[in-house]
């Protein structure tokens, strides 16, 4: 192993064990916005791993990746608003629809590329926005409280905040998981070619627009998992959770931490979030630090988190 | 009757004014190769510029004149601060950096002017209704903004076609190395295409502000009627913005008018009334989709972007 390597293992090993530990911080400093804090960072955090296999693996620049979060979010909330309390039909309803949704805009957006994607991606989640805040049945645009949380069998029980916590994290760490994974596949060998050369591809006998569709529908159903999360952490959903700034954070997200990194992802919505929430405690008008911040980000630190920690390494070894 | 006559000025005079959004995003995009997020900032800076020297002035017209100028002004500052740094990058570099210039405008406005909106009141001249058929009223205003925008288009077209400087923005979109290196100020030429784009926003704006209420985020709506409107037309084409703009114009208007009243035939009066917003509001994005199925470069594709 090298040096270089090596540095970045022991930083994101450090985060993932401090992610681990941090209801216990919570618990013996009685900080418990702390842990409120850092669920939403998590649940978040499996957007933007959702996200980073499509943006970062499979080229796919998406802008409609938080219209997940909402038909995930909804489908929790709806069929609570029914009086459809288990989380047995509730979560798989959230994941089924964000698939669907995913397969109808990814059929149709990636018959197109670059700017085309981009902007059609972005249009079909704002359609979604505001059918969503059309409905009145559903809130509209107040949006839809949520009295219950999904019910699980006991010991379960996502109302008791730690459990919660800990449920959010299990499954983001199995997100990046699945994600490495898939991206380290076959399947992802193809969608990783299909970015850097899709004619070359197509030439040696891929059918690569049926790839990334699947991968497609693979990052937003996984999207759609953590849209039910945070209506559950929320107790409370509404369009704004589907409007497309909050697309925009996603993408922040994934772009911050590094792109096509498994964990960058994970870095940049802990980075972002915990910015945030920095900035908003220095000045009322924090987003006029941040704004510049990421023109900044953009322009001089292409490769995010993890490529500043990846060049860390280099010179130490050097 | 009236009301169908009616709408369809309204549909005509929003498709114009989509079109001047538009326009500026499309011929940011052919010549510099830059997705521009913020050009929905502007729109809503020209708004919030207007309203101020209107109320500074007591002129509605000067207002709009001075406004236009200082849009102008901050779409070439910020070109030459920011957007100039952008050029040759990737687009998701584009969409990063930009979107957090909108997080700076939005922030700014909201130092500035105060987190309320503003109203931009309309001179009592532009304030009636002149009759246009015999029995039938339209506002004056809205008259207004068509005949202004259509001059606006016409002007485009001359500027674009028919001058030196057309023809070397023409020419830039097709090679910039070639041009700069016969000579042309390529970077002058780029901020000035900006400011171009960023006036037009302005303008479409100072425009849109007397019938809605100036405020914060008004320009993030409509932004993405203008990118739906320019994916539709093709991107990098002014004569598709300004088909698919008049298109979106209509069926967006025409279908909020209209739509629930088709709807209730089909459907019971409670479930089209349910329905009716949610779809309607679908219409011009149904309309994307379906351009996308059989033209996926858009209606007039520049060709090889």
């Amino acid at each position: 192993m090298t040096r270089a390597s090596a540095v970045r293992i022991a930083i994101t090993v450090a985060l993932f064990a401090a992610l681990a530990l941090l209801p216990l911080y919570a618990h013996l400093t009685g900080d418990r916005f702390m842990l409120t804090l850092f669920t939403r960072i998590v649940i978040l955090a499996i957007a933007a791993v959702s996200l980073n296999l499509i943006l970062g693996y499979g080229g796919m620049m998406s802008f409609g990746h938080a219209a997940y979060l909402g038909i995930g979010g909804y489908a929790v909330g709806m069929l609570a608003h029914e009086g459809v309390y288990s989380g047995f039909v509730q979560w798989p309803v959230a994941l089924a629809a964000s698939a669907l949704f995913a397969l109808i805009i990814g059929a149709l957006s990636l018959r197109t590329r670059g700017v085309y994607f981009i902007m059609i991606t972005l249009a079909f989640a704002q359609m979604a926005y505001y059918i969503v805040a059309g409905i009145a049945r559903y809130g509209g645009d107040d949006g839809l409280t949520i009295y219950k949380r999904s019910e699980f069998v006991a010991p379960l029980d996502l109302s008791n905040k730690v459990q919660f916590y800990y449920l959010c994290l299990l499954l983001l760490y199995g997100a990046t998981y699945l994600v490495w994974r898939l991206v380290n596949s076959r399947f992802g060998m193809v969608v990783r070619g299909a970015r850097s050369n899709d004619m070359r591809m197509r030439a040696i006998g891929f059918p690569t627009y049926r790839y990334r569709l699947v991968c497609f529908v693979i990052a937003g159903t996984l999207c759609g998992l953590a849209g039910a999360l945070l209506a559950n952490h929320n107790d409370f959903i509404s369009p704004a959770t589907m409007y497309w700034t909050r697309s925009g954070d996603l993408i922040i997200m994934v772009v911050l931490g590094g792109m096509a990194s498994p964990f960058g992802p994970v870095f940049g919505a802990v980075a972002l979030l915990v910015l945030e929430e920095f900035l908003s405690g220095i000045t009322e008008y924090w987003q006029i630090i941040l704004g510049p911040l990421l023109l900044l980000v953009v322009l001089f630190a292409r490769g995010g988190i993890d490529g500043l920690l990846q060049a860390i390494g280099k010179e130490r070894s050097a | 009757m009236t009301l169908f006559i009616e709408q369809c000025l309204n549909g005509l005079q929003f498709g114009l004014l989509l079109f001047l959004l538009a326009a500026g995003l499309t011929l940011v995009f052919g010549i510099m190769d830059l997705v521009n997020l913020a050009h929905g900032s502007l729109y809503m800076i020209g708004a919030y510029f207007a309203a101020t020297f209107a109320a500074w002035t007591g002129s509605f017209v000067l207002g709009a004149v001075l406004a236009l100028a200082a849009t102008l002004l901050v779409g070439m500052v910020v070109e030459m601060i920011a957007m100039r740094r952008l050029y040759g990058r990737d687009h998701l570099d584009h969409v990063l950096g930009t979107f957090g210039l909108i997080l700076f405008f939005d922030e700014s406005v909201r130092l500035i002017w105060g987190p309320e909106g503003l109203s931009l009141p309309l001179p009592s001249w532009l304030n009636t209704a002149v009759q246009i058929l015999p029995g039938i009223y339209y506002s004056s205003y809205r008259l207004a903004i068509i005949v202004v925008t259509l001059a606006v288009a016409a002007f485009l077209y001359v500027l674009v076609m028919k001058t030196r400087i057309g023809m070397l923005i023409r020419a830039g979109a097709s090679n910039r190395e070639m041009v700069g290196a016969l000579g042309v100020n390529i970077k002058l030429l780029y901020t000035l295409v900006f400011g171009l784009g960023a006036a037009l926003a302005g303008l479409a704006g100072l425009m849109q502000a007397p019938i809605l209420t100036v405020q914060i985020g008004m320009g993030e709506n409509i932004l993405i009627l203008a990118f739906v409107i320019t994916v539709i037309g093709g991107i990098g084409s002014i004569r598709g913005a300004l088909v698919s703009a008049l298109l979106v114009g209509f069926i967006d208007t025409l279908g909020r008018a209209f739509f629930p009243d088709l709807l209730r035939m089909v459907l019971s009066p409670a479930a089209a009334s349910t329905a009716a917003p949610a779809l309607s509001s679908m219409l011009i994005y149904l309309l994307m989709a379906i351009v996308l199925v059989f033209k996926p470069e858009g209606l007039f594709s520049a060709g090889n972007r």
